[in-house]
Formats: structure tokens, C-alpha cells, sequence
């Protein structure tokens, strides 16, 4: 049980390998990790690194061309509810309201087994822990980019998957919406006690969020540098964090990785 | 493929525009809403007097212009109605647009109906047929290579070419005409959707396999919606087509009609039913035309982008 917990994603010897037009493209080499249930991973690197590419191996969206991924104790073919996904550009269905955009999921998973009255609570209730009640009956375009990601961050949650996979969900927000949602996240995160592997840039977002921090090297055939295990207390305050030396410190670990062990690519080439 | 596929309304073009922004202009992106600003800032400063004369001035001054040239043709050439007399025809032409003396003498009105009642029927016909095999087209390969060279060998014919075709299988004139119309119509429906489909964002496909929707779900919550305004666009180039085919078709299969009716007033040599003809052909194409826009405009939804 203890291994299932430990090894609740299990990536072993993975390869990718991306056959294009200008020939073949190795984006990632020999990748393997583990994240225990219940642990918030971030993957962290510059640009064109294969974080991306790496959480969509997880989510399934991608095969990869060699080694094995595996999701309590089942190996990943394709891309399923148990393992949603929280996309960048939020891609919530422009047709769709917030509600309908979210009983979408809901009615796939949870469809079959509950009646119709159980799946509105559900879908109520995904709305109500992202604090957009009242926004249930408007569509994408009428609410702001950081209510969008909310709706986008609601839809996976109510599927109630066993791993949450998001693709730097705040990549495109301002500063302080981001810092709103973070927090917002780590709260829903504690109250639901899910699996996450999340994509970032943003070292600050990493070291606060994180249990552990995957620093990757630079691509092509880009893999894992370091792993950083982030021992701060729970619940962390952003605040009181911005004093204190060990977040200090973690933050220096993962910038002296970023831009001293692995410089820009850009700069390299110049 | 290409010019049918670009649809002519800001809203939808605005809608293909974005999957190219997604690709990565963010730049772009960001000027847009500048430019925006500037243009608002300069339509503040203008009174509003002004801009309402600069919206209806220059159409009526266009109007009057055409009016003029008309009046100094028909002054040079005695078989050419000046527009006065032409307006009183009009005038008791439309005093009774549904009178019926005869099977060959009837009021406009009749005419037009008949050529809208031909032009739908092929138009639906073709609606029918093409947008379920541009849904196929688009989503399976296979087809899209099977029916590409084919649809790229007929769609540059004249629909009137297939009008001996026509009345060959059909033995009688009024199915010739929607055959026509059905062949003319079915290409641009086809096309669009066919595109419509091959440019679902990606985004949206990915959103269906992780919530593992069923085809139908699929069909109807993302590809739908998603192809809707390319359809839309495909219809609006096929009525006008029609539209124009229906004219031409009539004057070549008679019967009741508003190309026919043109064709008999020419017998009759009375040409200010033909210039009224013209008009009236040209006010329902932009009725038609202004109808699908508003269509197309309440179906366009803002697509994903950041």
C-alpha cells in the first residue's frame, strides 16, 4: 500500500522523440520520477525545456516513443479524467456558460452512477470552492482572464481526479491575480488532499507551492537537473514567507540552477 | 480550397484570425487594444452631427450620381427609359404585385417567390448533402484526399453547364433549375465546413480527450459549435450563388420566375420592367445576403485565446 502511495505516478526511462517535418526532434531523454499521493510537484526550466511535454506524457495527450509512465500502479495510455488537466489558455468552451462548461465533465464521470439533481450539486459545488457562484450562468467572454482559469481549475476539480495536471495555469495573468489564485489554490489543494504536477516559470510560484521542485536542464534532449524538496511549513503565507531565510534559500537554489548551472539557451547561442 | 474559405464578416474573421494569434504573435495582441483606443479617442472628438453625415451623405450622393447617369444614357438614346418614367412604372407595378391574369401573365411578387421557392428547395437539398460530407471531409483524411480532386475538378464549372444534365435525368424544366441550383450551392457548403473542421483548435480536442467525451459530445458540444460560423460562411456564398444561377437558369427553362419574367419583358421590349427587374433582384440578394450575416454574427463566439 505504502509502495502504491509512494509511487502513485511512477516515470521510468522515458524518451520523446517528436518526428517532424525537419526530421526528428529529441525532446526529452531519460526521465524518471516519482510523486507520492497527496504531493504538489512543480516542473521548472526555461522555455522549450519539455516541461510542457512532459506533463502531457502524464495527462496522456502525448505517447511516448520510449520507457513507461504509470498512474497508481496502471500505465497511462491516453488521456482520462482521472488525471485532468488545467490548461494555460484556460479553453473552456466559448459556447458553453461556466455551468455548462463544468457539468460537461461532471456528467461524463460521474453520469452513469448519479442522478441529475446530484451532478447539478456537484457542478454547484466546484463553482462555489472556486468562489464563482455567481458567475454560473455567463460564458467565457464575459468574465475576467483570472475568473476563466477559476472555471478552467473548477471543471478539473470536479471530476475528482486522482492527479491534478496543470500547464502553468497562471502563466497568463497579472501579478496579483496570480498571487490570489495561488493562494486560493493551496487552499483547495489542502481541503481536497490532491495530487498535483504543475507546470511553471515562476520560481517565487514554485518555492511557495511546491513539496518538491523538478528542475529541468535545457532541450534539446532535456532532462531532470535537480530535485528540490521544499520542507516549509503548511499552511505557508506568502507574507511571513517573504522574511523567512529557508524560503530564502530555496529560492536561491532554484535561481542559481536556472541561470547559473543551465544560462538561457538564448544567451548560450550568443 | 481557398478563397471560399475566407469568411467576409468581421465577427467570423475575427474568428480565424485568432487560431494564428494563438500560434504566437502575442505581440500583435498586444497592439491591438492600443490601436483600439485610438480609434475610440477619434471617433470622440468628431461631433456626432458629422459622422451621421459622413454615414448617409456619400450613399446618396453615390445614388444620385447613378440616377444621373442614368437620366443623360436615356436622354442620348430614345429606347432607354429615363428614371422618372421608370419610377411610375414601379409605382404601379407594386400597386398590385399579386395579380394573376394567366399562367404566363403574373405579378412580380408571384416571380419572386417561384425563383425563392427554386432556390431554396436546391439550396436545401444541397445543405442536406454538403455539410454532413464536409463534416466527413474534414474529420476522416482518407475522404478529404478520395473527394479533394474531384471537388477541385467541378467547383470551377458554370452551374448552367449542368443544366442539359439536368433535363436529360429530370425530363422536365422546373427540376433542371433546382438541379442547378443544388450543384451550385452544394461546393462552397462543403469547402467551409471541410476547413471549419480541420481548424477546431486543438485546445478543444484536447479539452474532449481529457474529459474522454463520447463522439456524439464531441459532435455536438465542441465540433458544432466550433464549425458553425465556417458553415455559416459557406451558406451565405452559396445563396448568393444560387441567387445568381436561379436568374440565369429561368431565362433558360422558362415558366414562372423572376430570370424568365426579365427574358419576357425583353420579348416585349418593355425595358423599364427590366431595370425594375434588376432592382428587385438586387434588393433580395442583399436581403438574403444581410439575413445570414445577422445569423452568422449571433453564432460567432469569441475563441480561445490568452
Amino acid at each position: 500500500m505504502d509502495n502504491i502511495n509512494g509511487k502513485f505516478i511512477d516515470i521510468h526511462g522515458v524518451e520523446m522523440v517528436f518526428h517532424t517535418k525537419k526530421g526528428a526532434f529529441h525532446a526529452l531523454r531519460e526521465i524518471n520520477l516519482t510523486v507520492a499521493k497527496g504531493e504538489f510537484v512543480t516542473l521548472i526550466g526555461h522555455s522549450g525545456c519539455g516541461k510542457s511535454t512532459l506533463l502531457n506524457l502524464i495527462a496522456g495527450l502525448l505517447k511516448p516513443s520510449d520507457g513507461v509512465l504509470l498512474c497508481a500502479n496502471r500505465e497511462i495510455g491516453g488521456p482520462a479524467p482521472e488525471r485532468a488537466v488545467v490548461f494555460q489558455n484556460h479553453s473552456l468552451l466559448p459556447w458553453l456558460t461556466c455551468y455548462e462548461n463544468i457539468y460537461l465533465g461532471v456528467e461524463r464521470v460521474f453520469g452513469a452512477s448519479e442522478n441529475r439533481t446530484q451532478l447539478r450539486d456537484r457542478t454547484r459545488a466546484a463553482l462555489a470552492l472556486v468562489g464563482l457562484s455567481a458567475a454560473e450562468t455567463k460564458r467565457p467572454n464575459e468574465i475576467s482572464g483570472g475568473m476563466k482559469q477559476r472555471v478552467g481549475i473548477a471543471r478539473a476539480l470536479a471530476m475528482e481526479p486522482k492527479v491534478l495536471l496543470m500547464d502553468e495555469p497562471f502563466g497568463a495573468l497579472d501579478a496579483l491575480t496570480r498571487a490570489h489564485l495561488q493562494d486560493e489554490l493551496l487552499k483547495i489543494v489542502a481541503k481536497t488532499e490532491s495530487t498535483v504536477v504543475m507546470v511553471t516559470h515562476d520560481v517565487d510560484e514554485a518555492v511557495l507551492l511546491s513539496d518538491r521542485i523538478v528542475m529541468m536542464t535545457n532541450g534539446p534532449a532535456a532532462t531532470i537537473g535537480e530535485v528540490l524538496e521544499v520542507q516549509l511549513a503548511r499552511p505557508r503565507d506568502r507574507v511571513a514567507l517573504a522574511q523567512d531565510a529557508q524560503y530564502g534559500l530555496y529560492r536561491t537554489a532554484v535561481l542559481e540552477f536556472l541561470y547559473r548551472k543551465q544560462a538561457h539557451p538564448a544567451r548560450q547561442a550568443a | 480550397m481557398g478563397d471560399n474559405a475566407k469568411p467576409v464578416s468581421r465577427s467570423s474573421q475575427a474568428a480565424q484570425a485568432n487560431p494564428a494569434n494563438h500560434a504566437g504573435h502575442a505581440n500583435e495582441e498586444e497592439v491591438t487594444p492600443m490601436v483600439a483606443v485610438l480609434a475610440v479617442r477619434s471617433q470622440r472628438k468628431k461631433v456626432p452631427g458629422s459622422a451621421l453625415f459622413l454615414r448617409v451623405a456619400p450613399p446618396l450622393l453615390g445614388l444620385a450620381l447613378l440616377v444621373l447617369v442614368w437620366q443623360i444614357i436615356a436622354l442620348k438614346t430614345s429606347s432607354f427609359p429615363t428614371p422618372w418614367v421608370t419610377l411610375k412604372e414601379a409605382a404601379v407595378m407594386f400597386s398590385d404585385p399579386f395579380y394573376r391574369n394567366s399562367p404566363n401573365d403574373q405579378g412580380i411578387g408571384w416571380n419572386v417567390l417561384a425563383s425563392l421557392q427554386r432556390v431554396g428547395m436546391g439550396f436545401g437539398l444541397a445543405a442536406l448533402v454538403g455539410i454532413p460530407l464536409g463534416f466527413a471531409i474534414g474529420r476522416v483524411e482518407f475522404l478529404s484526399r478520395m473527394f479533394g480532386p474531384i471537388i477541385s475538378l467541378l467547383r470551377p464549372v458554370s452551374p448552367l453547364a449542368w443544366l442539359p444534365i439536368g433535363l436529360l435525368v429530370f425530363k422536365s424544366a422546373n427540376p433542371a433549375a433546382i438541379w442547378s441550383i443544388f450543384i451550385c450551392s452544394i461546393w462552397p457548403m462543403i469547402i467551409n465546413t471541410a476547413v471549419g473542421v480541420q481548424r477546431v483548435p486543438q485546445d478543444y480536442m484536447n479539452v474532449a480527450r481529457v474529459l474522454n467525451l463520447s463522439e456524439w459530445k464531441v459532435l455536438t458540444k465542441i465540433l458544432f459549435p466550433s464549425v458553425l460560423p465556417y458553415m455559416l460562411t459557406g451558406v451565405r456564398l452559396s445563396i448568393g450563388t444560387a441567387w445568381l444561377v436561379i436568374v440565369a437558369a429561368e431565362m433558360l427553362t422558362g415558366g414562372v420566375g423572376i430570370g424568365f419574367w426579365v427574358w419576357d419583358e425583353w420579348n416585349n421590349l418593355n425595358v423599364p420592367h427590366i431595370i425594375i427587374a434588376i432592382v428587385v433582384i438586387g434588393v433580395v440578394g442583399l436581403v438574403l445576403e444581410q439575413l445570414l450575416v445577422a445569423l452568422a454574427k449571433a453564432f460567432t463566439y469569441e475563441q480561445v485565446n490568452n
